[in-house]
């Protein structure tokens, strides 16, 4: 029998709401957190390296590898006709070839894969491929599809009631244009693949994949071996963001491939440079709109239009799209919708998930609604949201038919009002400008509701695996990645309450599809709602066992016995929680359990776009305040002040981590992050030289983050939380309406309505002040 | 030089042991030594470049007094041959066990990591402050910090934590470790100087360290067609990201003779193998702006590896200082074999990445001449992001007064708005004999167009680069005549 872990008196550490350090905190100071390529490779590892395509549409007319094949150091060359198994890794539809047949459809796509003992050497014999092309038209934007009608997958619309007639009926009507650019996941780690050959033509690959079942079942299907012939596994992320939910598999597929053809492992990393041209990211958005709303600035119709970049494959494009049209409401009731969704075909990389997944999109669009519409009227952009922002019955059903029965905004934005001092600084902006002739001030106060839950219903299911060892240590493995977000230290507390023990001595351990197999990505904001349900689920199990272990000694009912302070109690006895396992172990009982989670609730029906398309609401609100310079566009975010709303909180510190985070990626998506590709479909800013990310000046010295109080989710989630994920990095939304604030106070007429799109870079802020 | 006065492989500390390198090939880097030979991996690469700082490790160096100095540099783009005589310290040496170094220790307590792959980048950056705060006795501010960590790019916490982590662990002193590290330096290092070159030959390729400004003429005499390398934040890259094969570098880094920084009574003197860093100095006694500029070149690991002389060397069309020296009418001093000579700056830049540097010759430093007292200057850097970001238009102006308020003389140059860094002579005749007025300027804003036909590109059109010229004179006329007028975003009171 093994010794007991030492266990100290008093209460256990580590339970739910306590604010702990992320669980690899000390291992990542030190350098002693492994990332996939820290992993010290297996002698004989080789490296490979992907040829792209440098034509944004062509017709390849020839592809001619010799000369790769016999250069210094290569082991193999793969094309198309090396793939085992389908050429393919397209996620829902099979559009996204692992490597192109005659045809490329944007810059960067992949032609072919050296294999060589290096990547130095492999990328050296790739440039000696004669690759001849035959160029066909590209279409780069979104303006050039919408104009050729080319679309990746048919158009949707979201409707209710009669829309044109509301406009028409309204006192005012406005109309408008807005460009939203897209967005770099720029997580530190790049794309990276592991595969390591096993026997019966198996495969282990060790990949950075926030969706280790769809890497799995996809280089299953390139391969072509059974599913279960495929393990994938990953212990953490260097960030992922969406990045990593589809746009690992090629990588991993080639690396597959590679370990198949050669028998050896094969590691493949892209360097940034080749990451930021090869992989999809957040989509770009066109969107019109008509809007009729009477005198008190209250919405009465909207028509709209929404039309995203795509790129060339439809990727995840319909749920985003979709999701863009679930937030075109954000906060607010519009009585009559007629909004439409074009999902646009482009000559450049396929567009992907990307934190907020299409919501951030619709908000900025009724966002710069409701701002045309106050200063049409004349009236403070926050009077006017807050008059529009859902209410009692009557006003509490969105455009898709959800009713919103846990609204927390209007007190939730009073509350903020009155902690970040907006009235008095509203004054004292003005006052600014008008004693600065130069630097111009903007406030600004935006909300957000995010949708929880994948609105794909079938993917919101999860699945954990508990092991109790005699020593009483646990091991936890869930469906769930870490990617920096602190699910796994979240989960873990979960699961230390349920026993009542230490966290310390719950195991974490890789995400591995050959412990709970079938699992959906780690994305939506989903991973400790699902994760934490279904790895209490398993303690559950494991608990209810032990407690008729200890109640039989105790003499006591199992409903009686009590699991905390790191022992097992009931009647007058009490146990260590070791002990109990132990005694379980004796007593020939099961010490392993599997648990299973799936959200209740929700529906949605695709064709009618109605339904309950979310478990929940979460909400939150920001204000900014920026200072700009009329003379060259350049500007300063002065002050911001968060309130936002995570139920109530597993780990206070973890979720602070995140709207810090997600406010601040929100904010550099909408000023510095611009994506710039040229005629010819080529991303001229592919490098944190040319790609900038906001950098730690960009911050704030006035920075008040508060989490809503006393707010449990009013649906029994994992110990009444909210994700918190995604809906942070739309408060960023409120830098850019402060921007476009401070831009109005340059005109002489109150009521005029400055074009300003995104990113709100400082060309385009000065292209946007008053002439 | 003979074969007898070389050795061959580059000695150093890595964290408390010595190692001496066998390098099959010369441009192999930091970072590729520490991942793939040491199989030290807690150093990352983000983005090979040196813009991330994923990759920042401490280069400890013993000075003339016996004090070992530390400085953040990026891994990704220096050589490791560049190493011998240093101390490298990395994320692995700090933690004593399980005790962790302040900077960690506060990290973890401030949830300063969220995926952590940026970590060891921000430790190493927040490791040199602390030390060079412990051997100063400052206490940085918020300012302070963000200057330091301009270069550490983290996309998961939004900084606030790890400037909180990094005010926090000011106040906490110097570990026994840290000591440790530096007493080893001290004790190593002094015996691990050159008089000689240091000349690797491997696959082909060539790599010379000479350590006197003879040798290296000798040097460049010889190889002629040598890539100079001195910080390696240009050069680096070219390895890195161009894929280039360098066959002969000359790394000029350890050339003493290059490195003094000099303030004599009519000009200042930069050596050419002077880091920003060190000649901050040097722009600060020559202007304020000059000291604000150079504050948002590059990050600190990068000025604390290039230099002024490596980015006049290249011709690099962004280099935000070169405008500023145009305008202030700086002299370059060029030496090749025995002979020198000296000629205006502005006459050197001869088209982009094209110059007035004859083969065999190099740059010895550079003069600066101070500004008089009815002398009139300013140099501004705009770009997408305040730090750690390429200028799209970067200009400075120098303007001599007489006693009536009229301009005698006027030397303008912009950044951005060419191939080179270019004066402007209509604009300059525009403002010549006319007081330092309202109307004068907006004739002169007129005259920009007449001087530059910017490009489009990336960083910003063509017609943004044009009207933020034009707009940016006129911030000079306010902030030389309406100092009561705010006109940068940037300065204290607007935030405060």
């Amino acid at each position: 029998m093994n010794a007991e872990l030492p266990i100290r008196p008093g209460p256990a550490r580590g339970q739910v709401r306590e604010s702990r350090p992320h669980d690899s905190a000390i291992k990542q100071v030190t350098g002693r957190a492994f990332y996939t390529d820290d992993i010290v490779e297996p002698a004989g590892t080789l490296e490979a390296y992907v040829a792209q395509s440098t034509e944004a549409h062509a017709r390849i007319t020839r592809l001619d590898v010799a000369a790769v094949r016999t250069a210094p150091g290569v082991r193999a060359v793969l094309t198309a006709a090396d793939v085992p198994g389908v050429n393919n890794v397209g996620p829902v539809l099979a559009d996204d070839p692992i490597f192109a047949e005659g045809l490329v459809e944007y810059v960067g796509q992949s032609l072919f894969a050296v294999i060589a003992d290096d990547v130095r050497a492999a990328r050296a014999a790739a440039r000696l491929a004669v690759v001849e092309y035959e160029p066909l038209p590209a279409l780069i934007t979104v303006e050039a599809a919408l104009a050729a009608g080319s679309y990746v997958l048919p158009s949707v619309t979201m409707r209710r009631g009669d829309a044109a007639t509301a406009i028409a009926g309204a006192p005012h009507r406005l109309a408008g244009r807005l460009e939203i650019g897209g967005q770099d996941h720029f997580y530190l780690e790049g794309q990276i693949s592991l595969a390591l050959p096993g026997e019966d033509g198996d495969v282990t690959v060790v990949c950075s994949t926030q969706h280790p079942s769809e890497v799995q079942h996809l280089v299953a299907h390139a391969l072509h071996v059974p599913v279960a012939a495929v393990t994938v596994e990953v212990r953490r992320m260097g960030g992922g963001f969406g990045g990593k939910e589809t746009q690992a598999s090629l990588f991993a597929a080639i690396a597959a491939i590679g370990a198949r053809v050669t028998g050896r492992p094969i590691k493949l990393r892209l360097d940034r440079d080749d990451d930021m041209v090869m992989t999809g990211k957040r989509h770009d958005f066109l969107a019109t709109w008509d809007v009729g709303f009477d005198g008190e600035g209250r919405l009465h119709g909207l028509k709209a239009m929404l039309a995203a970049r795509c790129g060339y494959s439809a990727d995840l494009s319909a749920a985003i799209c979709d999701r863009a049209l679930f937030h075109l409401d954000n906060a607010y009731y519009i009585p009559a919708v007629e909004a439409v969704s074009h999902r646009c075909k482009t000559h450049t990389v396929s567009n992907t998930a990307f934190r907020g997944f299409g919501g951030p999109q619709g908000m900025m669009v009724i966002e710069r609604i409701l701002d045309d519409v106050a200063r049409h009227l004349r009236l403070d952009p926050l009077e006017v949201r807050r008059r529009n922002l859902y209410g009692d019955a009557g006003r509490d059903v969105t455009p898709y038919g959800m009713t919103v029965e846990d609204n927390v905004m209007p007190q939730l934005i009073a509350e903020l009002v009155e902690s970040s001092g907006y009235q008095a600084r509203r004054e004292a902006v003005a006052a600014f400008n008008a004693a600065n002739p130069i630097l111009k001030k903007g406030l600004a106060l935006t909300p957000v509701k995010f949708g929880i839950s994948f609105t794909t219903t079938h993917l919101n299911q999860a699945g954990a695996l508990i092991h109790l060892y005699q020593d009483g240590s646990v091991h936890l493995n869930h469906g769930g990645t870490e990617m920096g977000q602190g699910l796994f230290t979240k989960v873990a507390q979960v699961v230390a309450t349920e026993f009542g023990i230490d966290v310390d001595h719950v195991k974490i351990t890789a995400t591995t599809t050959a412990k709970v197999p079938n699992t959906s990505a780690t994305a939506a904001s989903s991973g400790s709602d699902m994760n934490g349900k279904a790895a209490q689920a398993a303690a559950q199990t494991l608990k209810a066992r032990l407690a008729e272990v200890a109640a039989a000694e105790f003499g006591c009912r199992p409903e009686d016995v009590a699991f905390a302070d790191n022992r097992v109690s009931g009647g007058d006895r009490s146990l260590g929680f070791a002990e109990v396992v132990t005694k379980a172990y004796f007593a020939r009982v099961s010490l392993s359990s599997t648990g299973y989670y799936r959200t209740p609730k929700i529906h949605f029906d695709k064709d009618s776009f109605t339904g309950r398309p979310f478990y929940y609401f979460a909400y939150g609100a920001a204000v900014a305040e920026v200072t700009i310079d009329t003379l060259t566009g350049e500007y300063r975010l002065d002050r911001a002040d968060i309130l936002h709303d995570c139920g109530a909180s597993l780990n206070p510190a973890i979720d602070r981590g995140q709207v810090e985070g997600g406010f601040i990626q929100g904010m550099g998506w909408l000023t510095s992050e611009e994506l710039v590709f040229d005629g010819r479909g080529r991303l001229r800013t592919h490098a944190p030289s040319t790609y900038k990310i906001p950098a730690c000046g960009d911050v704030p010295a006035e920075f008040h983050v508060t989490l809503l109080r006393d707010n449990p989710n009013t649906e029994p989630t994992i110990h009444r939380s909210k994700a918190v994920g995604e809906p942070p990095l739309m408060l960023g939304i409120s830098v850019f309406a402060a921007l476009r604030d401070a831009v109005a106070a340059t005109y002489d007429d109150p009521a005029a309505l400055p074009a300003l799109d995104a990113p709100a870079t400082p060309e385009r802020v000065l292209a946007a002040i008053a002439p | 030089m003979t074969q007898a006065s070389v050795s061959s492989r580059p000695r150093f500390l890595l964290g408390l042991e010595p190692r001496t390198l066998d390098l099959a090939d010369p441009t192999r880097t930091v970072l590729e030594y520490l991942r793939l030979d040491e199989r030290r991996r807690g150093t990352k690469e983000g983005c090979a470049e040196g813009d991330c700082g994923a990759c920042t490790v401490a280069l400890g160096e013993c000075g003339a007094d016996g004090v070992v100095r530390y400085r953040a540099v990026n891994a990704c783009i220096q050589f490791a041959a560049t190493l011998d005589g240093k101390q490298l310290v990395t994320v692995e040496d700090l933690a004593e066990g399980e005790r962790l170094h302040p900077v960690q220790q506060a990290l973890v307590d401030a949830h300063g990591s969220q995926c952590g792959f940026c970590t060891p980048g921000f430790v190493m950056s927040m490791y040199v402050g602390h030390e060079a705060d412990k051997a100063a006795g400052a206490t940085p501010d918020r300012q302070a910090i963000n200057d330091r960590l301009a270069g550490n790019l983290c996309r998961c916490t939004g900084y606030r934590p790890i400037v909180d982590a990094a005010l926090a662990a000011a106040s906490e002193p110097a570990p026994a470790q840290a000591d440790r590290l530096r007493a080893a330096a001290a004790a190593a290092l002094p015996a691990l100087a050159r008089a000689d070159t240091l000349a690797i030959e491997a696959d082909g390729r060539r790599y010379f360290a000479p350590a006197t400004l003879d040798q290296a003429a000798d040097l460049l005499a010889q190889w002629p067609g040598a890539t100079l390398l001195a910080g390696g934040t240009d050069v680096g890259l070219w390895v890195t990201k161009l894929h280039k094969r360098l066959d002969t570098v000359i790394y000029l880094g350890d050339v003493v003779e290059l490195k003094g920084i000099v303030e004599r009574p009519g000009h200042w003197w930069i050596g050419a193998g002077a880091t920003y860093n060190e000649a901050l100095a040097a722009f600060a006694g020559l202007h304020p702006d000059l000291a604000e500029l150079v504050r948002r070149i590059g990050s600190l690991q990068i000025r604390n590896a290039g230099t002024l002389g490596g980015n006049i060397g290249n011709a690099s069309p962004i280099g935000d200082s070169m405008p500023a020296l145009i305008a202030l009418g700086a002299q370059l001093h060029l030496r090749r074999g025995a002979a020198g000579r000296v000629m205006p700056i502005e006459d050197y830049f001869l088209g982009y990445r094209r110059t007035a540097l004859q083969p065999g010759e190099l740059i010895v430093g550079v003069e600066i001449p101070k500004l008089a007292a009815n002398q009139r200057f300013a140099t501004y850097k705009v770009s997408k992001r305040f730090d750690q970001d390429i200028s799209a238009v970067c200009p400075a102006y120098r303007l001599t007064l007489d006693d009536q308020g009229v301009i005698t003389e006027a030397r303008i140059a912009h950044g951005g708005m060419a191939a080179i860094p270019a004066r402007a002579p209509r604009t300059e005749a525009a403002l010549t004999g006319r007081p330092w007025t309202a109307e004068t300027v907006a004739a002169a804003m007129a005259a920009l167009a007449d001087d530059y036909a910017p490009i489009d590109d990336m960083r910003a059109s063509a017609g943004y680069r044009l009207k933020v010229a034009r707009n940016l004179l006129r911030r000079f006329h306010l902030a030389t005549t309406a100092p009561q007028t705010r006109v940068h975003v940037l300065a204290k009171e607007v935030a405060a």
